[in-house]
């Protein structure tokens, strides 16, 4: 029989295929560690820079990127949180105010980001005065995260099984009692999921934190200092200071790190929840 | 009733023209097969003999290696990661197990039909045609001579003789079931593995299949995974009784239909057979 | 009593919550609008959409070449990723042994986590001289589309893949039953049922080309002009926008605020194709 034969072709196209994906990829990391990894230490880390970047750390990189993180969280959890539970709980899935929410949130997660820097430079740091800041970084990547902690959430609710819904019920409690006894606990790793990928999302945006954060090397004073975020500096460095390469390289090692451990974060986390709470009955 | 008839009719057709051409089913031996995937076991220790031409069920109830038995004269296993399979299956003189043997010459040999009709998104010429063409058969003329030949043995021609190009999802559950075994008829297997083919369709539909496979005995060896009693009872030749021991599968009894739903002395046998368990 | 109201303020917030969420869209939207006005006007907006010549100084805020531009480095770059990145799911679920495919997936997941300034800083220490060496200066249209597209890559893999389960799931033991090839299964098996989700993806990548801007302006080169080959250097209306953002005022803070609101146009229109055809994002 040919059979073997048949599958020649379509073997090699898709090995090809899949060796083309898989090699500049790693190449990329490793070209990306071969420049970054000689200097990376702790004190790398922690120090502030000097000679514009060029030596020293990214220390104050580091808190300003935390700060703004948190800024966006604090935002994006209650809105987003609530808005899943919301539709979750008071409207059908067909009836317009839902249509609209998933709509317009769609429509959000799609804009470029270019488009939501113009909007924080121009509403968050013009109209209502917060200048370059963090506060005005953290609230525009929280317009630009919300769809997805919302989507996220919403999946992680609407993944709890009926059975703890029916004991609930059975147990008459009360509609805030059943949230916050019973759907957010099922619900909480994947909302945790949700928003550890936002974070995610956060970190790898550059050009609106370019025009909301800013981007000075200081360690920020309050939420109303402009600060430089990671993938600012990377930016930074690369393209505008002559001998910045290295530094670039060794702070976007330091990103792709953080990465990874989300990634691994999350997934691991997803994966104990599903043991769980949803293979009981094995 | 009429019916009912010329389907019978239809199959005896293409039985005669098989039985022309000089192939007698071969017999299916199975000797101490255990199936393992990772640590746990499914089935050990199976032994069961099915006679060229007849037809053998497999009975007992879920969860005890049926399914996972009926896989491996295939070699359906060898997909799934982690299987280890022990003991010996042989077709007449062919042992499945053999590293030497082409897999895709046995899949050819040996059709498989699942519980869950399961036709391609494809029109329903399509669905014989492309696994012809995959086996060999490009000429128009020959897909189109056989298409017609398995339609007719499973009784669907006169129903969509006049859609072959209509897609195959859009037919009944019992029609689409009768697509899939038409499909696996279309390679010319010998052996035919069914797993619960009828339990996803309603009464009708199961009568219709049953009276197929009725007919498929006098030129194939078929082996048959059924939770109903009863269908058993209508259809098999022979019959093997499952259960399960120490949550693993093991085979109880197996015979003819006489020994064991008749004469059994084995006390699961004759607890299962009269609905006591299971 | 202390029921009802508890029940009460917990609609009210969950309800604001949703409002604000609901109600976030518009802002943006006006503001884009508002902000484009004085060039909105038919004459301005033709003069703009239809000319080439970007000269801020003298007044001309022609955007063609550089939407010229955004479009064909996003095309050529989906034209690279799309049809690889497929073939990569098919050679990841039916060619590779199992273990491997296990091992393999979460490298996707992860590579299409990498921040997109790691891509250009890639594309502008390696790529950009392997590309000066051929045929100077470098930073050009060929960088662009493919980093573009190596970003695009793991979106496009990991889209098919998904789009792959449910037909496998389903038809692969049929398939796998009558012993027909792999590239078969693929072509008259899987696809039919994945081809919609798949190309619903794709298109959404190439909404997703056409924002980039970092990586981008890391290695396009910058000029304002059509390219008359793969290795002229060129802007896109995402890398104008970034460059001259920080010094833009009067007509020229218009152009950037418009050349924004026709990539949000663009990218609407792009969503519209998609939700039309009843594909889930």
């Amino acid at each position: 029989m040919t059979i073997d034969r048949r599958d020649y072709g379509g073997f090699v196209l898709c090995s090809v295929a899949g060796i083309t994906v898989i090699v500049p990829l790693v190449w990329m990391i490793l070209a990306l560690a071969q420049s970054g990894l000689p200097g990376l230490e702790w004190e790398f880390l922690v120090a502030a820079p000097s000679q514009s970047g060029r030596a020293g750390g990214i220390g104050p990189m580091i808190v300003s990127t935390a700060l703004i993180l948190g800024v966006c969280l604090a935002a994006i959890i209650p809105v987003g949180l609530g808005t899943s539970l919301y539709l979750s709980q008071y409207v059908s899935s067909t009836s317009p105010q839902a249509s609209w929410l998933g709509y317009s949130l769609d429509v959000l997660a799609g804009t470029p980001s270019i488009v939501f820097a113009l909007f924080g430079y121009q509403f968050f740091a013009i109209t209502l005065g917060l200048g370059f800041s963090i506060l005005a970084g953290g609230l525009t990547l929280a317009c630009m995260t919300l769809p997805l902690m919302v989507r996220t959430s919403e999946q992680a609710l609407r993944a709890v099984p009926l059975e703890l819904h029916q004991a609930g019920e059975a147990l008459a409690l009360s509609r805030p009692g059943m949230i916050w006894h019973v759907l957010l606990p099922a619900a909480m790793p994947g909302i945790v999921a949700g928003t550890i990928l936002s974070i995610g999302r956060a970190l790898a945006e550059t050009a609106v934190l370019l025009f909301t954060a800013g981007y000075v090397m200081r360690l920020p004073g309050s939420l109303l200092d402009s600060g430089r975020a990671l993938s600012v500096h990377i930016f930074d460095m690369a393209m505008n200071v002559p001998g910045g390469m290295p530094v670039a390289s060794r702070t976007a090692l330091v990103l792709l790190t953080l990465v990874i451990l989300i990634n691994i974060g999350v997934r691991r986390m997803l994966l104990h929840h599903k043991r769980i709470y949803y293979e009981q009955t094995n | 009733m009429n019916r009912r008839i010329s389907m019978s009719d239809n199959a005896t057709t293409f039985a005669n023209e098989h039985t022309q051409s000089n192939r007698t089913a071969p017999e299916v031996s199975i000797v101490g097969l255990s199936v393992y995937y990772g640590n746990t076991a499914a089935i050990t220790n199976a032994t069961l003999t099915v006679p060229g031409g007849s037809l053998m069920a497999l009975v007992g109830p879920s969860g005890c290696g049926k399914t996972s038995l009926l896989n491996c004269i295939n070699r359906m296993n060898d997909t799934i990661a982690d299987c280890r399979v022990e003991g010996r299956i042989t077709i007449d003189d062919l042992d499945v197990q053999d590293p030497s043997v082409d897999v895709n010459l046995l899949r050819q040999r040996v059709g498989m039909v699942f519980q869950q009709p399961n036709p391609f998104p494809l029109s329903i010429a399509e669905n014989i045609h492309f696994p012809l063409r995959e086996h060999g058969v490009h000429r128009r003329a020959e897909l189109d001579k056989r298409t017609m030949k398995v339609l007719n043995a499973v009784g669907l021609w006169d129903e969509v003789k006049d859609r072959l190009r209509s897609s195959a999802l859009s037919l009944s559950g019992g029609q689409q079931q009768r697509l899939c075994i038409a499909r696996a008829l279309a390679l010319e297997p010998e052996v035919l593995l069914l797993d619960e083919p009828c339990s996803a369709l309603d009464p009708l539909a199961t009568e219709q299949i049953e009276r197929l496979i009725e007919d498929l005995k006098q030129q194939y060896t078929l082996l048959m995974v059924t939770h109903n009693l009863a269908q058993a009872r209508r259809v098999a030749d022979h019959v093997t009784v499952c259960w399960i021991d120490e949550n693993c599968g093991c085979v109880v009894e197996s015979g003819s239909r006489e020994s064991i739903f008749i004469n059994s002395d084995h006390p699961v046998t004759k607890a299962y057979c009269r609905g006591d368990k299971g | 009593m202390s029921r009802q109201r508890n029940e009460f303020w917990l609609y009210f917030t969950l309800a604001s919550a949703a409002g604000l969420a609901g109600l976030l869209l518009i802002p943006v939207v006006l503001l884009l609008i508002l902000e484009s006005l004085p060039l909105l006007a038919p004459a301005a907006l033709w003069e703009s959409l239809t000319s080439a010549a970007w000269h801020p100084r003298a007044g001309e805020f022609g955007l063609l070449a550089m939407m010229v531009a955004s479009l064909l480095i996003s095309a050529l770059a989906l034209a690279l990723a799309a049809p690889l990145g497929i073939l990569y799911a098919v050679w990841l679920n039916l060619y590779l042994p199992r273990r491997w495919t296990n091992r393999l997936r979460p490298l996707q997941e992860l590579l299409a986590g990498i921040p997109s300034v790691v891509y250009g800083l890639w594309g502008l220490v390696v790529l950009v001289p392997m590309i000066n060496s051929y045929a100077p200066p470098g930073a050009s249209l060929l960088a662009a589309v493919l980093v573009l597209a190596l970003m695009i890559l793991p979106f496009s893999a990991l889209v098919t893949d998904a789009a792959l389960q449910a037909p496998i799931r389903h038809r692969m033991s049929a398939a796998q039953a009558l012993a027909v090839s792999r590239w078969g299964t693929f072509r008259r098996v899987l696809w039919p049922e994945a081809r919609a989700t798949i190309i619903g993806g794709i298109v959404l990548q190439f909404g997703r080309a056409l924002g980039e801007t970092l990586a981008v302006v890391m290695v396009a080169g910058n000029v304002v002009q059509f390219p008359g080959s793969l290795f002229d250097p060129v802007r896109t209306l995402t890398a104008n926008i970034a460059l001259e953002m920080s010094y833009a005022t009067g007509t020229h803070h218009t152009a950037l605020f418009l050349s924004g609101l026709v990539l949000m146009l663009i990218t609407l229109i792009l969503m519209f194709q998609i939700n039309r055809r009843g594909v889930a994002i």
